[in-house]
């Protein structure tokens, strides 16, 4: 067990906090310190709130000293992305348009961590709106990753892996569009969760593209997302397209699941050329662990993977066209000083406001839900994605659960895809169509390349059946045995 | 060259819902700037909508009014534009897949006079969809003023087929319209108050053509009497230039009410393009046959169907239920009186179409000038229960049950009918039965015919000269017997049997 405070999981920083070996504010203090030493590197978050921190942490420590610990998650330090609601605290989304907007709400997955007595420390970098693979399309600062300061951290929620990844927070929350958890996870060596869309309120999570959208945890261990799902999960009167479902207890059920027995699907389609050979090779090794742990292996195959990259670009930059289109200078976004009239301030404040990425996309939208081409591209987009969810549904007919690499690449060097937006589209190709159909997807690392870069396993699931997902990866996970590496010599 | 107009509306009604369609902020009219607003009025980052339930099942219960086929599946679309009386830059709304469908409106065009019922016809409705309603500028010299109030509150879109020809007709739908969708409780459509506003579309084209004219859409118009005037000039205006051979352009007009003419606002430039698509944060619904069915069930009686059963079933007069018909509150108190008493449904008619109404005008008028800040204030009137009670019979302290027993007693022959005026009058005030204000009042009729004999007797022995004019055959002449009978019983002898028994005691 690592001696850095700051590296341990929930489940042990609870079990320190219930024994009195630690406080939750001298805890809280420990993350705001090693913020202190590291973040000047990795660059993870954009905004802190301190006082607000510690306050919570002692009201934290008040409730454990008159046994009245609300669970696991009472007193621990959690990261949050900028795109997540907090009242009283900045959201920026990582946008000049916001650069100075306080939200006057908490969202309501937020608030459900506020209650289970969880501390929100640090507001995380994130790709402009959501938009983006690495963390580069922010406007305010560029992520490192952990691993190599020289590499990304992935994207969008590149600030959450960075910070749980360099120990500035004990986990933290992200959101997943088109791979935006489970790819950052994966390049900074954490686990990451894309629930089940409709298990996680959306409310609160400024909406890039409200179909696709969830909010998820990311952690060091699978215990510990399982944690942070368990308390952010569930129906929700605000969020109409929130499902109601039973929430089991995650954490409990982890011990009851094993691969033995279970039928794991390798789709043929994720294993197509261009892949990195290290990851092929990381993730074809996990899926022999998977056998070793009594699974059977079996090839499936998703046959409209390859149209999922094109439907996900117009799905998305639709949604995103109309969902942006409130950011307009005219209540309480950036608006541009320049103006001459009403008209000439929208134009201004979104030029001004918006940054390239986000300007392609908004675009892009637009021109898809155009009158005349709605039926060629929107449509057609819908219907496609319906065959993509058919496809999932018609392999989970014969598996438990689908593995896939969750990158094609280890972390791509800072600067090195900037300029071409498709090598960066195609960062996020096996981790869109979960989206697209709706499902759990998780990534957990599997190995590290000859760089010493993590390599990420993504498993894929039955709509609404995290329990059995977190439970397989779990399994994975211990079998495995390397969460216990930690970035540190980068960031001396 | 004879013309006729083809003329068809888009009317807007704002529902009498609790709250708005997409959030929980309550609605009312007349609060302070932005008063009733939220994060998802606002649409702050991070909120999402949830549709009110109430509003799509108000929009079904109209639909229904109307026959209009409710589909099982509906949804609702981003209609996207930019302008600052919307938040999200997209107004929430339906597209492609309305609540309601088809359906007609039953309208009745003026009659002869007041006294002789109209023409009826139908209007074609094309589809009824729910949306929200937008907020409201105010434009000054140098800035603009955007009040979100109104974001959000729902609004049903009515939409008619190009099945309209005069103003008169127009005029009829209107007021059709608001009966229907105000007997249900759906809205109370006061345009004045915005609750209900008129886009209609007027094209002119050569008798028996069959294409359309070139269309002209008018706006601005705050009452159904304005919007008839404005479809008056507006045809006489198309009509006029087709007939000097001026093409008409494909325009928005809106009606100036001080010089009551239509003056261009903007012609049509390019189609503006909405992008309309599926809201992604709103799933589709399915609306039950079952539910369609149980809204069915609730729906009060069409209210040309309770008019020709007033007229059928209690033989009421056409222009007594032409007052009391189009308005719910008088109806329930007319039912309710009946209950009571069903002895002499034309008279409790009468005083609610004569004095009834008379009394509650003169009661909101004098409200008027005394009214606060609060006009939603909870009706406590009598018809209590009713949805969509004004609140105008706060005041009236008259229950439909006295009504009943007032018209009881003058049945009874126990007041005269002069007297009953001045009773409904203290009872509309006091709320006391006609009972004991005759009582209180000593406005009993005397009926006991042996006292009435008596004073028939006395004035007998003290006018020989009338009894013989009489005799003689001077039948006026018995008045002057009369009157010393009424005088001596303090104008309380019941007048039929004074004459009776003077007669009998002449012969």
């Amino acid at each position: 067990m690592s001696g850095n405070i700051f590296y341990k999981s929930v489940a042990e920083l609870e079990k320190m906090l219930d024994a009195g070996e630690i406080s939750s504010e001298e805890l809280t203090k420990e993350y705001i310190s090693r913020t202190r030493s590291v973040d000047g590197k990795v660059q993870a978050q954009l905004s802190n709130y301190e006082d607000s921190a510690l306050a919570a942490a002692r009201a934290s420590d008040a409730r454990r000293a008159h046994g009245e610990k609300r669970g696991a998650l009472d007193g621990i330090p959690v990261g949050l992305k900028d795109v997540l609601a907090v009242r009283g605290q900045k959201l920026t989304c990582a946008s000049k348009m916001l650069e100075n907007y306080v939200s006057p709400y908490t969202g309501t997955a937020m608030s459900k961590l506020e209650k289970a007595g969880a501390v929100f420390w640090g507001r995380l970098n994130l790709d402009e709106f959501a938009m983006g693979s690495s963390c580069e399309n922010s406007a305010f600062k560029k992520t490192r990753n952990p691993w190599d300061l020289t590499r990304a951290p992935g994207g969008s929620s590149g600030g959450s892996a960075a910070a749980v990844a360099a120990g500035e927070c004990a986990c933290a929350l992200g959101s997943d569009t088109g791979g935006s958890i489970r790819q950052p996870a994966s390049f900074c060596g954490v686990v990451g969760v894309k629930p089940t869309y409709g298990l996680v309120s959306r409310f609160g999570l400024a909406a890039f593209a409200s179909s696709l959208d969830q909010i998820g945890p990311f952690a060091r261990t699978v215990e510990d997302a399982a944690i942070l799902l368990g308390a952010i999960a569930g129906w929700d009167a605000k969020d109409s397209t929130s499902v109601k479902v039973d929430v089991p207890d995650y954490r409990a059920s982890l011990s009851e699941g094993s691969l033995k027995g279970k039928v794991v699907g390798v789709p043929k389609e994720y294993f197509i050329e261009g892949i990195d050979q290290q990851v092929r090779a990381a993730v074809e090794s996990g899926i022999d662990l998977c056998a070793k742990l009594g699974a059977e292996i079996r090839q499936i195959s998703l046959p409209h993977t390859d149209l999922a990259l094109p439907v996900y670009y117009i799905i998305a930059t639709a949604e995103a066209s109309s969902n942006l289109a409130r950011y307009d200078g005219m209540r309480y976004t950036h608006r541009s000083a320049r103006a001459t009239d009403s008209t000439d301030l929208y134009f201004k404040s979104r030029a001004e406001g918006f940054g390239e990425e986000v300007k392609r996309r908004i675009i892009l939208g637009s021109y898809v839900l155009s009158s005349g081409y709605y039926d060629a591209y929107y449509l057609r987009a819908q219907q496609v994605r319906t065959l993509i969810r058919a496809d999932f549904g018609k392999a989970f007919e014969d598996v438990d659960v689908i593995v896939t690499p969750t990158s094609p690449t280890t972390a791509f060097k800072i600067g090195e895809r900037a300029s071409d937006p498709l090598s960066m589209y195609l960062s996020d190709i096996f981790t869109i169509n979960v989206n697209l159909a709706g499902l759990p997807g998780l990534s957990v690392p599997c190995g590290f390349s000859s760089e010493g870069l993590p390599i990420g396993l993504q498993m894929i699931g039955r709509p609404f059946d995290e329990a059995n997902l977190l439970s397989y990866a779990h399994a994975f996970e211990r079998a495995a045995g390397i969460c216990d590496r930690h970035p540190e010599s980068s960031l001396l | 060259m004879e013309y006729e107009a083809v003329i068809g509306l888009e009317v807007h009604v704002q529902l009498k819902t609790k709250t708005k369609l997409f959030t929980d902020v309550a609605y009312r009219f007349g609060a302070g700037p932005n008063e009733l607003t939220d994060e998802v009025v606002w649409a702050l980052p991070g909120v999402l909508p949830v549709i009110n339930r109430e509003a799509v099942l108000k929009t079904i219960k109209a639909g229904l009014m109307f026959g209009c086929k409710i589909p099982e599946l509906t949804k609702w679309d981003r209609k996207n534009y930019f302008y600052p009386d919307s938040p999200k830059n997209y107004q929430l709304s339906q597209y492609d897949m309305p609540l309601c469908v088809g359906g007609e409106v039953e309208i009745e065009l003026p009659g002869k006079n007041a006294s002789q019922m109209g023409e009826h016809r139908k209007v074609k409705l094309t589809r009824i969809h729910l949306e929200e309603d937008v907020g409201k500028l105010t434009h000054h010299v140098s800035d603009s003023l955007v009040d979100y109030n109104r974001a959000g509150v729902p609004l049903m879109e009515i939409v008619s087929e190009p099945d309209m020809h005069t103003a008169e007709e127009v005029f009829a739908y209107l007021n059709a319209l608001k009966t229907c969708i105000s007997f249900a409780g759906i809205s109370d459509c006061d345009m004045e108050k915005g609750q209900m506003r008129a886009d209609v579309n007027i094209s002119v084209r050569r008798k028996g053509e069959t294409k359309l004219g070139v269309k002209v859409e008018m706006k601005n118009m705050n009452s159904p009497s304005n919007v008839k005037d404005c479809v008056e000039y507006e045809i006489g205006r198309q009509i006029d230039c087709l007939t000097r051979g001026e093409p008409l352009v494909q325009e928005t007009r809106r009606w100036d009410v001080q010089q009551g003419v239509t003056q261009s606002m903007r012609t049509k430039e390019m189609a503006h393009d909405y992008r309309y698509f599926p809201d992604p944060d709103l799933m589709p619904a399915k609306i039950s046959a079952s539910l369609v069915e149980k809204l069915r069930s609730e729906l009060p009686e069409i209210p040309f169907d309770r008019q020709r059963r007033y007229m059928s079933d209690y033989s009421l007069p056409y222009s007594v239920t032409s007052v009391i018909c189009h308005d719910r509150e008088l109806c329930e108190f007319f039912e309710a009186a009946l209950k009571a008493y069903s002895g002499n449904p034309k008279a409790v008619a009468n005083f609610i179409a004569n004095d009834l109404l008379r009394e509650l005008s003169e009661l909101s008028a004098a409200e008027s000038e005394t009214e606060g800040a609060e006009p939603e204030k909870a009706s406590a009137g009598a018809c209590g229960g009713a949805e969509g009670v004004s609140g105008r019979f706060a005041g009236c302290k008259m229950t439909p049950e006295n009504l009943a027993g007032l018209v009881r007693v003058i049945d009874g022959g126990q007041i005269s009918k002069q007297m009953a005026k001045e009773v409904f009058c203290q009872m509309f005030r006091s709320g006391e039965t006609a009972e004991s204000i005759i009582d209180s009042k000593g406005l009993r009729q005397n009926s006991d015919s042996s006292e009435i004999e008596k004073f028939c007797l006395d004035a007998m022995s003290n006018n020989q000269k009338a009894i013989d004019e009489y005799k003689a055959g001077n039948a006026k002449a018995i008045n002057a017997l009369i009157g010393p009978v009424m005088k001596q019983s303090k104008g309380k002898a019941n007048p039929g049997m004074v004459l009776e028994i003077l007669k009998k005691l002449i012969k």
